[in-house]
Parts: C-alpha cells; structure tokens; sequence
C-alpha cells in the first residue's frame, strides 16, 4: 500500500508517494491559478508516474495553503505539522526547521519523534519570503534561481525596506544611481537574511537545523543564514518536498 | 446542539436598539461606556442607562482613519469611527459619555472625541498598586459622582449606591456562573456563543431582564448537560483566551480557533472572564468598595500587572486548559509588550503551549492566522 502526500504552495504544488519505508514518487508543478486543478492533474500524474491505481492508495494526505481547495483528500494537515514530520524522516536529529516558501517564512521546533512543540511564522506581509525575491528578480531582469550565482562574491548594496513594495522603489533607485546588478542581488539576499534571522532568534534554535522550502535552493541565502546563526544548517534536494514527504508519512501511520 | 434560548440572546441586537431609542424618549438619562474600568454602579445610581458603546467591527474604521492615524488600534479607531459616522444607535442615545486614562491611544482619542458629546474622563493611576493608587482612584470616583449629579441634576445618595451594587454583583454572578459551565469537560457552550452572550448584555438596557436571560440560558444548559448534550466533545483541545478584548466583528480568531476544531472555554480578557471575578464589597462604605474593586483589574495598562499573571493561573486550572493562545490588536502597545511575560509564564511555569496572534479586524491575513491556529490545535492534540 502507499500513501500520498500533496503540498499546494503558492507558488508550486508539489507530491510524494510513499510506501512506508522510502519516497517512491515525487513531482513537483506550479500552481497556477486554479490550487485545486493543480492539485488534482498532479495527484494523476504522480500516480500514472509509477503506475498505480486508487486502490493502492490508503490515505491522500494534503497540505500547503491549497489544502482546503482538495476535494479528494482523506486529510489535511498543517504544513507546520507536514514540516515537522518530514524533516523527522529525512533525519531523526533534525530539531529545527526553517522554511521559508513563497508567501510564508517559518521557524519550526520538533523533539525527538519529529512532534512539533513550537512554531513562529511571519505575520501577512511577504517580506522576507521567496515572493519577495521573485518580484525582485523580476527588476533585475533575472531568474530568481540566478540570483545566489549573481550576488556571490560581490559586496552588498544596503537595502533596508523589509517591505516587498518599498524594497521595489529602493531597487529602482540603487539602479539608477548605477549600483550593479550583483551588488544589488547580494543586498537583496541580506535582506531575506536579516528578516528570516529575526524571526528564528526568537526561538532557541538547537541541531540540526534544516532548511526547507523554495528558497532553500538559494544557496548564497542559506550560507549567510549559516554564518548569523552559527551553526550549520543543513538541506537536501528533498528540501522542496518536506512537507509533501510529511503529508505522506502522516498519511501512511493513520 | 445549541441552546434554544441563545436566539433569544441574539434578537437583543434588535430588541435594545429600540429599548434604547424609546428609553430616551422617555426622558431617561444614557451613561455610554467603553472600559472595563467604567462603574456602571455610580451611573446607575443616578438613575440612568449603562451602556456599552460600539467598537468592535471593521466597517467604521476607513472613516476614522481620516483623522486618526491608520497605525492605531482597530479597537480604538472602530470607537472613533463609529462616534464620528453616527452608526452607533448607544452613542446616538448617549447623553454623557464615560472615558478612562487607559492606553496613550484611547486617552488621545478622547480629545477628539470629547468634540462630539460632553465627556467626563476618569483618571487611572499607572499602577494598581499601593494606598496612594487606591486614594487618588477613590477621588476619581468621587469626581464621576460629582459630574453626573451636576449633569443630570440628581443626589446620588450612599443608599442609591448600595442599591446598585448589588444589581451590579448579581449580573456579575449570574454571567460569572454562566462561564463556569465550561469548566466543564467537555464544554456545553461554544466560546463563540459565551463571547454572543456577553457582548450582546453590555447593551442591555434593562438589567434585570438581562440577568434573568443569562439565567435562563444557565438552565437550559444545566439541562443539556443533564442530558449529555455538549457543543464539543471531550477530544478537543481546551483553549484560554487571553489578551486584547473582542466582540461581534471582531470575533476572526476565536472563529478560527473554533473551526479548527479547538473549544475556547476560558476568556481571560476584559470582555470576558476579567470584569467578574472580583465583586464590588458590600458591607464597606460604597466609594471606597467601588475604588477596590475597579483597581484590582488585571489590566496591560497598569504596571506592573501581576495580577493576570494569577488570573491566568487560576483559569487554566480551573477551566482544565490545554493551551493558552494570547490575542493582541496591532499597535496595542500594552498587551503587545506584556505577551512576552505572558509567553514565559504560561511556558515555564504553567508548563502550557502558548501562542500570540497580533491581528486587525480586517480579514486579509485570514488564510496565515488559520494556518498558524490549525498547527497550534495539531501540535496539542
């Protein structure tokens, strides 16, 4: 049997199939306009993917600010929650996860069964979260997945609106005053740095600390987060999938 | 299932605002109130209507905010706006409005609003402890008796007041019983409905019959719960709400919590359990037992406030609470800052999961408080 596990971000919605010892399946699309037709093409491809039927599936588990717009889900769970137990499965010594997605950034706390026991999450603006960045990459005229190549190495301009919209006017004005595209990358990364900082020293952040969510691809974000907090933070190439992966273990123990 | 008798709890929205209308016609004078810290006893005694005043729904907000600044308090912003666009049919009536020396922002909103109708302002010490707090609180009473006397032209006799006072002590024990059924566990009232019943009384203009609704409600919840009937069962997470205070419109995050699956049994606030549980002294000279009672709210605007730190204490025992979730209005200074004790003392010695919500009473971040709430009631279960 399987159990399936299905993360609707804003930005990408993304699933797993899980057999109760490994990921089998992942896939991973943007949502669209429409959470619930992305959620419902994915769920179909994920299947046809490795070949299985409904039958073979015990519980569709789903997560992500789309979980409510799922109508074939047995469950949905919080992504807070879907974090925790995902990160427990990638490596039980993970007890903190940073999460930082499209619209939300969160810092999560678990013991040593991968149980949340407590949580910060930004309040409703995007600052600080990978909206920000794509707006951002958008002035620059570059793929938002460019930026932490582009910024390395080079010195960052200071950009102090935390503010998506005003953050917009101070890039304008560092372009026209001739501050390169790499200097102004790399300020826009410090930024994302300072908030999500903010945010995580709030809660005391104990080993090991993993870091997932879009923004977790970014590198540059994730070696300057390391160098604040002083302490290694870990990711993976499934860091994109935690809480799709928590979703489906969720699905799988019920 | 729901008690019957809450429909008639909720035809009080209608009932009072033409109880309100014909009172004044009738040459009744209307105390309009805001604050927790208000006694109603004085204003009763001198034969008028207590009135709680609108504050608590979104609607009025835009227009205040052409005078107040948009990074206030939706609570103080939706009373200006309220006054100021004549929505309100308790302000309308009012004849004299009662304003308090709480936070910086309700203190310079009164300025303006003193514009609209004569204002008597009650000055609190900025802290509750002490005989000199007591002494200088006392004298504001004696302020406020003395301003109605002048203002409607009677005696408020020591009789008058005593009177009073008990009316005032039995609608505190009656609303005072009526949160006690959800002790109970698991709770027979939703807190949505505990929250209807006392926002709706604050505009009662009859106390009497107000009393005698609460305790008809109180008996037929009895009997629910005679018959096993409850509005959650017995799984759910039993929630303490504390922090800023809230009323119909501004309900979002109790909702939540509740959809969420969470029975809030507990309010901590002013609009809740806070006003009742201490009652005004019966057997000591009236002024000062007034004095005592209204300075032993546990209130953010007072320093320091211990005082809720116990008040916390005792409702989480008492109420069998899993978590305590603190609801802070964005730039409400007050409780904004004392989240971080709060945090602590729930955490660490109450050994309780904790969360703050600084909120508006707008919907906007609707979708990221639901997200927050259902992984908090997840992370209980």
């Amino acid at each position: 049997m399987y159990s399936v596990g299905i993360d609707v971000g804003s930005v990408a919605a993304k699933a797993v199939i899980f057999d109760g010892k490994k990921i089998v399946a992942k896939d991973i699309i943007p949502t669209g306009w429409s959470p619930k037709e992305s959620g419902l093409f994915l769920y179909d491809k994920i299947k046809d993917s490795i070949h299985i039927n409904d039958d073979q599936i015990k519980a569709i588990v789903g997560t992500g600010y789309g979980r409510v717009s799922l109508p074939f889900i047995s469950k949905k769970v919080t992504e807070i929650t879907c974090h925790g137990k995902g990160a427990h499965f990638i490596d039980p010594e993970i007890r903190t996860v940073i999460d930082i997605g499209g619209q939300d950034s969160k810092v999560i706390k678990m013991d040593e069964n991968g149980h949340v026991i407590d949580f910060l999450m930004n309040d409703k603006c995007a600052a600080g979260t990978g909206r920000f960045l794509q707006v951002m990459a958008h002035i620059l005229e570059i793929d938002v997945d460019d930026l932490s190549d582009i910024a390395k190495g080079a010195a960052p301009e200071n950009i102090n609106s935390m503010c998506t919209v005003f953050a917009e006017s101070e890039v304008i004005s560092l372009m026209a005053s001739g501050a390169s595209k790499e200097s102004i990358a790399a300020g826009l990364l410090q930024s994302v740095c300072k908030k999500t900082y903010s945010l995580i020293s709030k809660l005391n952040v104990e080993d090991k600390v993993f870091f997932s969510g879009g923004v977790s691809k970014n590198s540059l974000i994730k070696e300057l987060l390391s160098e604040r907090l002083g302490k290694e933070i870990i990711s993976s190439d499934l860091s994109q999938f935690l809480g799709a992966i928590g979703a489906a273990v969720i699905g799988y123990e019920k | 299932m729901r008690p019957k008798i809450m429909q008639d709890v909720e035809a009080l929205r209608g009932i009072n605002s033409v109880k309100i209308k014909e009172a004044h016609e009738a040459g009744k004078k209307v105390v309009g109130m805001y604050c927790v810290f208000s006694p109603q006893e004085i204003a009763l005694a001198a034969d008028a209507i207590t009135v709680s005043l609108c504050g608590t729904k979104q609607e009025p907000i835009e227009f205040a905010e052409k005078e107040l600044p948009r990074n206030l308090c939706p609570l103080i912003k939706s009373s200006y706006g309220f006054a100021i666009t004549d929505k309100c049919p308790y302000f309308y009536f009012s004849d004299v409005l009662l304003a308090e020396t709480t936070c910086d922002g309700k203190k310079k909103m009164y300025e303006l609003m003193a514009k609209l109708k004569p204002m008597h302002l009650m000055n609190l010490p900025q802290g509750a402890q002490g005989e000199e707090a007591l002494a200088f609180w006392k004298n504001e009473m004696i302020r406020f008796k003395d301003f109605l006397e002048k203002q409607f032209g009677v005696e408020i006799t020591e009789e008058k007041l005593k009177e009073a006072i008990k009316l005032m002590n039995r609608e505190r024990s009656a609303m005072k019983r009526l949160h006690k059924l959800n002790a109970h566990k698991p709770a027979p009232l939703s807190g949505m409905d505990m929250m209807l019943a006392q926002w709706l009384k604050g505009f009662n203009v009859d106390k009497e019959a107000g009393i005698a609704l609460v305790e008809g409600l109180i008996t037929e919840v009895e009997e629910q719960m005679e018959k096993g009937i409850y509005a959650f069962d017995e799984k759910a997470p039993r929630i303490l709400l504390t922090g800023c205070p809230i009323g119909s419109g501004s309900e979002k995050v109790l909702r939540i919590l509740e959809e969420s699956g969470a029975s809030v049994v507990a309010f901590e606030n002013c609009t809740g359990y806070k006003g009742l549980d201490v009652m005004v002294d019966e057997n000591k000279e009236p002024i000062t037992a007034l004095a005592e009672k209204y300075l032993s709210t546990p209130c953010s605007c007072m320093t320091p406030n211990n005082g809720r730190l116990d008040l916390l204490r005792r409702l989480s025992e008492e109420y069998q609470v899993d978590g305590v979730v603190d609801l802070t209005w964005q730039a409400c200074h007050t409780y904004n800052i004392e989240s971080f004790t709060v945090k602590n003392y729930v955490k660490d010695t109450l050994n309780l999961p904790f969360i703050q919500i600084e909120t508006d009473y707008s919907d906007s971040d609707e979708g990221q408080i639901r997200v927050r709430v259902e992984a908090f009631v997840e992370t209980i279960k």
